[in-house]
């Protein structure tokens, strides 16, 4: 139980680092950090005690295997993780061009 | 008809992926492929939801058959509710998509515009067809990344920043969405919707599953913009170009947000009392500080966002009534009149809040600015424009007989018979205040005198922005007619019994 409750501890810490930091590459590397705690937390919901990989064989039967399916939403979760991070960057990028500062304080147009 | 389902996506898919590679062939026609491809589905959802009427259908992705009765695979599911999404959807964005035609030409990557504009339709039509939680995500992050490229299309300052607030806090959402979901696998074992659905209303465990529900309020409502989780909403909606601002205020937020909260709290969740008293509040809270957030503005755009989470406060404030009243066991024909007037303002919203947008949008193209003080006086320059403007705004502030009215009526009537009186005054109070909200907007931008001398040289808009300001203003006018019963049993009651029909 305590290895499920550290993987919610570095889930918060990461929401910690996006609510609190004010540079823009700080934020994002929270949000990533978010995500890993994640992909954590659902791989170990499909490990099984002593469990091998699940490949299947008619010859050699495999005794106790771990679960398939979290294996498989992680590595779609990682490829979305990708194409969100990379997202971030480029629009961090831009609003470095435009403003010349990673400072949120300073880039505040928009009164939201 | 089973075989055409997977048109729904490989359509909007093949389209969003063919343009960058093609567009330098056909520079002629590419920038109506979207508008067409999505005409073509609208057209096959109406054909569909006249043959197939209240059935539901399943289409198992890959053909990989249920074993010992556990579902395997991924399952797209045809129902009342789906049917109508997909055709709001489709019809809004066929509608925007030409709109676009005209109002992007002044930005370049013009082609790269089209693609993710089809990429959010195809991510859209995916969420509200699956049967499968992990899917469902999936899809969502489709639309969601294509919205955040979209919302910074331009890349002026304003665009970057709103982008840049709307990814990192619909990112925190996805997240969170991601947890309850990676729970709700650990709890039941499945992320098949009606195999989970199963497992949860079997009772045992109802801590486990109200930490997942709220864990899906805390996330959805964050895509929904919801009250407290608004702090994007107007920022993104007002900064996105017009035709993006329509999709994402007339169709998007409903896709992703309402119509998910709808379809999980009421067909995958047991229907609880504290859960539905927690979806009446933010319901409520929305629809009272998102037109009391909306009423000092004066940039239009950042107007109707802030409308957008107030009417959405009223779809979900009448979906909460309904959770209210049948967890408490009462009238299940109140719960169906309430949630009745919710998807029907769900739908009329898509229509009108699509009009208002572009309406924006071609002030905007017009003038330069949609700064309600610097214009006025354009409703002899502009007719067809403030015309349909009028309209718009008549029907989100429920005049009759415009479409806003009968919704809100049956929403006010399904409140007052549940015995929520101080929620049916909430509810025409708000309604109050939107019609002062647009007769500002009328006001200041058509009706003043002119103020700028620049305003008085210019023209109405292209043909191709104004057939479909004239088209969604047609629609406010016919969907009414959606209360008649004939009419109301095909388009309405089936998505309403879609969601019903789990609940006994």
């Amino acid at each position: 139980m305590v290895v499920y409750l550290l993987c919610f501890l570095l889930f918060l810490v990461g929401l910690y680092g996006v609510l609190t930091r004010k540079n823009i590459i700080k934020i994002i590397i929270g949000l990533c950090v978010m995500e890993y705690s994640l992909y954590l937390f659902m791989a170990m919901i499909g490990y099984v005690d002593g469990g091998v990989a699940p490949i299947l064989d008619p010859a050699k039967p495999a005794g106790i295997v771990v679960d398939p399916l979290p294996q498989a939403i992680v590595l779609t979760t990682i490829v979305i993780g990708l194409a969100t991070t990379a997202l971030l960057l480029a629009i961090a990028i831009k609003l470095y061009k435009k403003y010349k500062t990673f400072d949120i304080d300073k880039i505040n147009t928009l009164k939201g | 008809m089973d075989s055409m389902i997977p048109l729904f996506i490989i359509v909007p898919l093949g389209i969003a992926f063919l343009i960058p590679l093609t567009w330098r062939f056909i520079p002629a026609i590419y920038r109506y492929l979207p508008s067409a491809g999505m005409l073509f589905l609208t057209v096959l959802a109406f054909n569909m939801l006249f043959t197939v009427g209240a059935e539901t259908i399943t289409y198992k992705v890959g053909g990989w058959e249920p074993v010992n009765n556990i579902p395997i695979g991924i399952h797209l599911i045809i129902d009342g509710l789906s049917l109508s999404m997909l055709i709001v959807i489709n019809l809004i964005g066929c509608m925007a998509g030409l709109f676009a035609i005209p109002y992007i030409n002044k930005y370049t990557g013009e082609n790269y515009f089209y693609s993710l504009f089809a990429l959010m339709v195809a991510g859209m039509n995916g969420v509200v067809m699956t049967g499968d939680l992990f899917n469902l995500f999936v899809f969502l992050e489709v639309s969601v990344i294509a919205s955040y490229a979209l919302v910074a299309f331009g890349s002026s300052r304003d665009e970057l920043e709103a982008s840049f607030k709307y990814q990192v806090l619909g990112g925190i959402a996805s997240l969170l969405i991601l947890f309850s979901l990676a729970i709700t696998y650990w709890y039941t074992g499945t992320v098949n919707m009606a195999d989970a659905a199963g497992i949860m209303k079997s009772g045992g465990a109802p801590n486990t599953v109200l930490f997942i529900q709220l864990f899906m309020v805390a996330g959805f409502g964050l895509k929904a913009a919801m009250i407290p989780f608004h702090a994007w909403l107007p920022d993104a909606h007002s900064s996105a170009p017009s035709p993006v601002s329509a999709m994402l205020s007339g169709v998007l937020i409903k896709a992703i947000g309402v119509y998910a909260i709808l379809r999980l709290f009421f067909t995958m969740f047991p229907v609880t009392p504290q859960m539905s008293y927690v979806i009446t509040t933010i319901g409520v809270l929305s629809m009272v500080v998102g037109v009391i957030l909306a009423i000092g503005q004066w940039d239009m755009k950042r107007l109707l966002a802030y409308h957008s989470i107030s009417q959405m406060g009223y779809v979900i404030m009448s979906a909460g009534i309904a959770m209210i009243i049948m967890s408490r066991g009462g009238d299940k024909k109140i719960a169906a009149l309430a949630l009745t007037g919710g998807l029907f303002h769900m739908f009329n919203h898509a229509a009108f809040k699509g009009l208002l947008f572009l309406n924006a949008g071609a002030l905007e193209y017009a003038t330069g600015t949609r700064n309600l003080k610097e214009l006025g006086g354009l409703s002899d320059l502009m007719p067809i424009t403030s015309a349909t403007s009028l309209g718009a705004s008549l029907s989100i502030s429920g005049i009759p007989p415009f479409n806003g009215f009968f919704s809100k009526l049956i929403i006010i009537i399904a409140a007052v018979q549940g015995r929520f009186y101080f929620l049916a005054l909430l509810a025409v109070v708000v309604s109050i205040v939107t019609l002062a909200s647009f007769m500002k907007v009328q006001r200041y931008a058509f009706l003043d005198r002119i103020k700028a001398p620049r305003l008085s040289k210019i023209k109405e808009v292209p043909f191709l922005m104004y057939l479909p300001m004239i088209v969604l203003a047609v629609l406010c006018l016919v969907m009414s007619l959606m209360i008649i019963p004939g009419i109301r049993d095909t388009f309405l009651m089936n998505a309403v019994f879609s969601l019903l029909a789990e609940i006994s």
